[in-house]
């Protein structure tokens, strides 16, 4: 009698376990068929749009929904030359953040103040960043336009990188301090020694040493830049033309989608094309990630 | 001469000391202009009848966004529903299965899905949700926003629960207690902290999402509960008034900021505390 009530809650036990771990099994699986199904979902739904323009809606410079052709060259120029004028803008600040926080004040007042205005600085949400850059950053730019004597816009590509620039800060920044803390000590007091200044050890040391890892991290800041949507798209002026200079209103990928997503008619060309250039935004972010975390990576295993 | 050459090279540390310092300084100056400008602009749109009114058309005054307010926060409780089981199973999978082919391509995915850029969340949410049910709804984004919140609770669980030493496991394991008991009841507690912290960050995250909702709730003036109809959010209020040409709108939109921004502040505020208080440590 005893003997069988064991045997039955064994066998209990046992179908909760396997089940156990066949459900710990299945969420990891889950993640991978959800990455699968995204980039398939992209794949059948820019479909139509790769089927009639070919590598032409790659180099195709004109986008237009009512003649129904489209080309996406005008919103890759725009969000290149948005994406690396941030980074332009941004690398000098969040490399002197790096080096103020995994150097020169590691600890204190000074450091816990800047490193909580970072974090700030990242939790605030896209659309604020962009509601701000209209009141605050377009009268400010068109300032300048009028004393510069070009049409007072005020919305347009530098705008908008200088919104993104401080958007990417904190990305680069925390990452850039991360690996600065983490050079040896032993190879700075070796400089330090030979007599170097803490420039010196900074330049010569600290610098070639945390290189990789800072690259990562703006490499990684990069990508945030290329799929930024709100505050781009408020103020990029959102025309659908190759930019002339750094003042022209543009569009990007991202901010184009947000424009016209809902005003393309579901199974259309335009939304076909639409998709496409999300399916584009996905590779190039996915592989700009996979190579900044392989960096990371590499880096750790190394110390 | 040499004398000559180390004065140089001190100016030169001092100089470049300064100038990080400088930079240093003048990055945290955006974010005291921000944080003036919604102060400033959205106290004074803010009172008693902002938070519980619904808005108005243009011209009257005394709108408010109390349909925004609870939009996003039915939008927050179906991603959460969906996004915290999952993604809490995911960490423990990957803390439990360290090495081997599939943990190793989980953690890609989730490094991937990491990365994806909001918007294209949003199509694919439209793409799944909304041209089935052939109506943009308070489903499809909270959807959208608990895909966006899986891999911050992943990663969050996964590194809590690996820093939770084995000899915990091994007590529990050694006491004939079978493994998923082991897990649930001791391994996980034991992390808790941590995972509520991830659940938290992940969930100030999504707050502020706007571009997965464009075309997924899509907003709308009136108070809305059915989740299979269009649903307001506080960040697309902000968006529509903000782009709008009329006075009356671009304040609600400040109040509308201020209050998202307090919503988003105070859950990065109290996820701090949590990791703080109850700091998972052995």
């Amino acid at each position: 009698m005893l003997k069988t009530n064991l045997r039955q809650e064994t066998r209990k036990l046992n179908v909760t376990e396997s089940v156990f771990r066949k459900i710990l099994y299945l969420t990891g699986i889950c993640i991978v068929v959800l990455i699968f199904a995204i980039f398939l979902t992209l794949l059948i739904s820019s479909f139509p749009a790769l089927k009639t323009f070919g590598l032409r809606f790659f180099y195709g410079s004109k986008w237009d929904p009512v003649s129904g052709e489209f080309g996406s060259v005008p919103f890759l120029v725009g969000t290149l030359i948005t994406s690396f004028l941030a980074l332009l803008i941004s690398i000098p600040f969040s490399l002197a953040i790096s080096i103020f926080l995994g150097e020169y004040f590691r600890e204190g007042i000074a450091s816990s103040l800047l490193k909580s205005s970072i974090e700030l600085l990242a939790g605030i949400p896209s659309v604020i960043y962009g509601f701000c850059g209209i009141f605050i950053l377009v009268p400010l730019v068109r300032a300048i336009e009028m004393k510069l004597g070009i049409t007072p816009i005020g919305v347009g590509i530098l705008t908008s990188s200088i919104v993104l620039s401080i958007m990417i800060i904190p990305y680069s920044a925390s990452l850039g301090r991360e690996v600065i803390q983490l050079v040896p000590s032993e190879l700075k007091e070796a400089a330090y020694s030979l007599g170097a200044t803490r420039y010196e050890v900074i330049r010569k040391v600290i610098l070639p040493y945390a290189r990789s890892g800072i690259f990562a991290g703006i490499l990684l800041s990069l990508g945030r830049a290329l799929g930024e949507t709100m505050a781009v798209t408020m103020v990029i002026g959102n025309k659908n033309a190759i930019p002339k200079d750094i003042f022209s209103p543009a569009n990007t990928m991202a901010s184009v989608i947000a424009n016209e997503f809902m005003e393309a008619s579901p199974g259309s060309l335009h939304l076909s094309s639409l998709v496409t250039i999300g399916l584009l935004l996905f590779v190039v972010t996915t592989v700009i990630g996979i190579i900044g975390k392989y960096i990371i990576k590499k880096m750790s295993v190394e110390l | 001469m040499s004398e000559k050459g180390i004065s140089f090279r001190i100016a030169k540390d001092i100089i470049f000391k300064g100038l990080i310092i400088l930079f240093s300084v003048l990055s945290g100056i955006p974010l005291i202009i921000i944080l003036y400008f919604i102060v400033k602009n959205g106290i004074s749109s803010i009172n008693w009848e902002f938070i519980i009114n619904l808005p108005k058309p243009v011209g009257e005054i005394g709108g408010g966004i109390a349909n925004a307010i609870i939009g996003t926060l039915i939008l927050i409780g179906i991603s959460s529903i969906l996004a915290i089981p999952m993604g809490i199973g995911t960490g423990i999978y990957l803390s439990e299965n360290k090495r081997g082919k599939l943990p190793y391509i989980v953690r890609l995915c989730v490094e991937v899905l990491q990365g994806i850029p909001s918007i294209v969340i949003g199509i694919i949410a439209y793409a799944w949700i909304v041209i089935p049910m052939k109506s943009p709804s308070a489903l499809s984004g909270g959807i959208a926003l608990g895909i966006m919140m899986l891999p911050v609770i992943i990663r969050s669980t996964e590194e809590t629960l690996k820093l939770i030493p084995n000899s915990l496991r091994e007590a529990s394991l050694a006491l004939g207690v079978p493994y998923s008991r082991t897990i649930m009841k001791v391994i996980v507690p034991a992390g808790l902290s941590g995972i509520i912290t991830g659940i938290l960050l992940s969930v100030a995250r999504i707050t502020g999402e706007t571009a997965p909702l464009l075309f997924t709730a899509f907003g709308g003036n009136f108070m809305n509960l059915n989740i299979f109809k269009p649903i307001a959010s506080l960040p697309l209020v902000i968006f529509n008034y903000a782009t709008s040409p009329y006075t009356e709108w671009i304040s609600l939109a400040w109040g509308a900021s201020f209050v998202l921004a307090v919503l988003i502040l105070s859950l990065n505020l109290i996820a701090k505390l949590v990791a703080r208080k109850w700091k998972v440590q052995f």
